[in-house]
């Protein structure tokens, strides 16, 4: 399997780091090779929030994603900003509840999910993260009930470990949609 | 078999200190090494520690000095303007031979610059900081894995030299999460040390801790006795990690976040045919010049990849004696190089060579 690059994009607070977290760990627990890094300071308090997700068979060189293969847009200005860093034959997966505007590119394949829509639409609040994930695992073949769940029970804290279901419901929805 | 774990850099940091015995961490909000002291805040009171937010970086570097006067191993970490602020006691702790372990997770300078990577505390850590003709054992780690194993052995060589170990990373490699395997970490319990000030006991006389020698002949021998140290270091402690240079008549120098992206760029050039390989500082003090001098007998060029001004440079010329081509690719103020930039730098290397 060639290397996967992940460059999450969005809001702070809509749960970008959290949904790259929990990429890095389903491809942990699958014994692949992963890293991520976010982006930190200032964007972190309001603003755009970004992480890097590399997972992959070989070991992880530079953190940082440059190039996605896979890009996910959760609001505009990401989309805005990172639609041309997209490889040739890329992915895009972008919240089209909250994107207005279609993706100009004829070279990546676009995935429109109203995943804000979607989670308000089923009682799963701000869960609008893991629904795109979902889709993601789905259009790339890499759903897995059974690391789904270990992944989701190491990036929900113990605190919060009622959160895991909704979780799981939210992965499902972008799934089947 | 152990469950694996991602950690940050900066978690790693203060997880493997705590596995490496360290009970006491004094220290001053900065970012991006503010996750060092949040573990060190929730881990430290469950195991009978001491987490000690101080009123200023110069008060908890001084603390680290009571503590280490007391024989017990202690840190603090910060980021490059609080390194700064710690420089006088850094300068104290190598005239009292006292050892420690300081974190400093660069950012942007100088001034208070910014908060994304950097390297350009380059110079600080390994030529001084502090005033005084004095050394400080510099590990450059480039993975969170490295983050962990190095603060063991920093603790460890610390305790061994009587001086101060530093881990000099980055932002990058501070935030960053990759996996960790703590079980894999080897730790060497503290020596004795007779010359701690715990008690007499009314048995011994007196130990006394302190940097101060007003009669010349005497701080004179206490400096030559320090070089002398000094020396075993070099001779025992120096690390590098030597990547593709077996044929390679490229070299890159790299350490860090530096060298992940050097290793990509390596391996595109390697596609092309291009002979190029890295030599990776572990240790920047002591620098492994033994290992640039043999690479120069090969390599007509080096090139210093770099998040600064071009700092560590400077020493791959004087190990090589200023023999070969010399190329710094460097990205500064928070700015990181992208391959693409490293690999530009390694194919006009090679160009130029056939010219």
């Amino acid at each position: 399997m060639k290397t996967t690059e992940y460059l999450f994009a969005g809001f702070g607070g809509q749960g970008i780091l959290f949904a790259g977290k929990f990429a890095a760990y389903k491809g942990l627990i699958e014994n692949k090779q992963v890293s991520w890094l976010p982006s930190y300071g200032p964007e972190m308090r309001g603003g755009t929030a970004s992480c890097s997700v590399i997972i992959g068979d070989e070991p992880v060189g530079s953190p940082i994603v440059s190039k996605p293969d896979v890009l996910i847009a959760m609001n505009l200005p990401s989309l805005d900003r990172y639609e041309d860093s997209v490889v040739p034959g890329g992915m895009i997966f972008a919240d089209s509840s909250l994107i207005e505007r279609k993706v100009k590119r004829d070279d990546v394949k676009v995935f429109y999910i109203p995943a804000t829509k979607l989670a308000d639409e089923n009682g799963i609040g701000k869960l609008a993260n893991m629904i795109i994930v979902g889709k993601i695992l789905k259009e790339m073949d890499e759903y897995n009930e059974e690391s789904v769940i270990a992944a989701l029970k190491k990036v929900v804290s113990a605190k919060h470990a009622d959160m895991l279901d909704i979780n799981l419901k939210a992965i499902k929805t972008g799934f089947e949609n | 078999m152990a469950d694996k774990v991602l950690m940050k850099g900066n978690e790693a940091i203060a997880e493997a200190a705590i596995i490496a015995g360290c009970r006491h961490y004094f220290g001053y909000p900065i970012t991006p090494q503010t996750e060092v002291a949040a573990y060190m805040a929730k881990k430290m009171p469950k195991i009978g520690g001491t987490f000690l937010q101080a009123e200023s970086e110069i008060a908890a570097i001084n603390m680290v000095y009571g503590v280490s006067s007391a024989g017990k191993r202690v840190m603090t970490s910060s980021s490059s303007p609080g390194i700064s602020l710690k420089g006088e006691g850094l300068s104290y702790l190598a005239g009292a031979d006292l050892p420690a372990f300081v974190v400093n997770v660069q950012r942007g300078g100088p001034g208070l610059g910014g908060i994304q990577p950097s390297q350009s505390d380059y110079f600080q850590s390994t030529r001084g900081g502090g005033h005084g003709d004095y050394r400080m054992i510099v590990y450059a780690p480039a993975s969170v894995q490295e983050m962990a194993s190095l603060t063991v052995k920093a603790f460890e060589s610390a305790d061994k030299y009587r001086m101060t170990a530093m881990i000099l990373a980055d932002g990058t490699m501070g935030q960053m999460m990759e996996p960790v395997d703590l079980d894999a970490l080897k730790v060497n319990p503290a020596p004795e040390k007779p010359w701690a000030t715990t008690g007499t006991d009314m048995k011994r006389e007196h130990n006394i801790i302190n940097s101060l020698y007003l009669k010349p002949e005497e701080l004179e021998k206490v400096n030559f006795e320090r070089y002398e140290r000094y020396k075993t270091v070099e001779a025992n402690e120096v690390m590098y990690e030597e990547y593709l240079m077996d044929d390679a008549e490229i070299c890159v120098a790299a350490f860090g976040i530096a060298a992940r992206v050097s290793k990509n760029a390596i391996n595109v050039a390697r596609a092309k045919g291009i002979k190029v390989g890295m030599i990776r500082p572990i240790t920047l003090w002591p620098f492994p010049k033994d290992v640039f001098k043999k690479a120069a007998e090969k390599a007509h060029t080096f090139i210093s990849v770099e998040l600064s001004m071009g700092q560590m440079i400077e020493d791959v010329k004087l190990s090589t004696e200023c023999k070969a081509n010399y190329v710094l690719c460097n990205r500064v103020g928070g700015m990181i190089p992208l391959p693409e930039q490293v690999l530009e730098c390694i194919e006009n290397a090679a160009k130029g060579e056939q010219k």
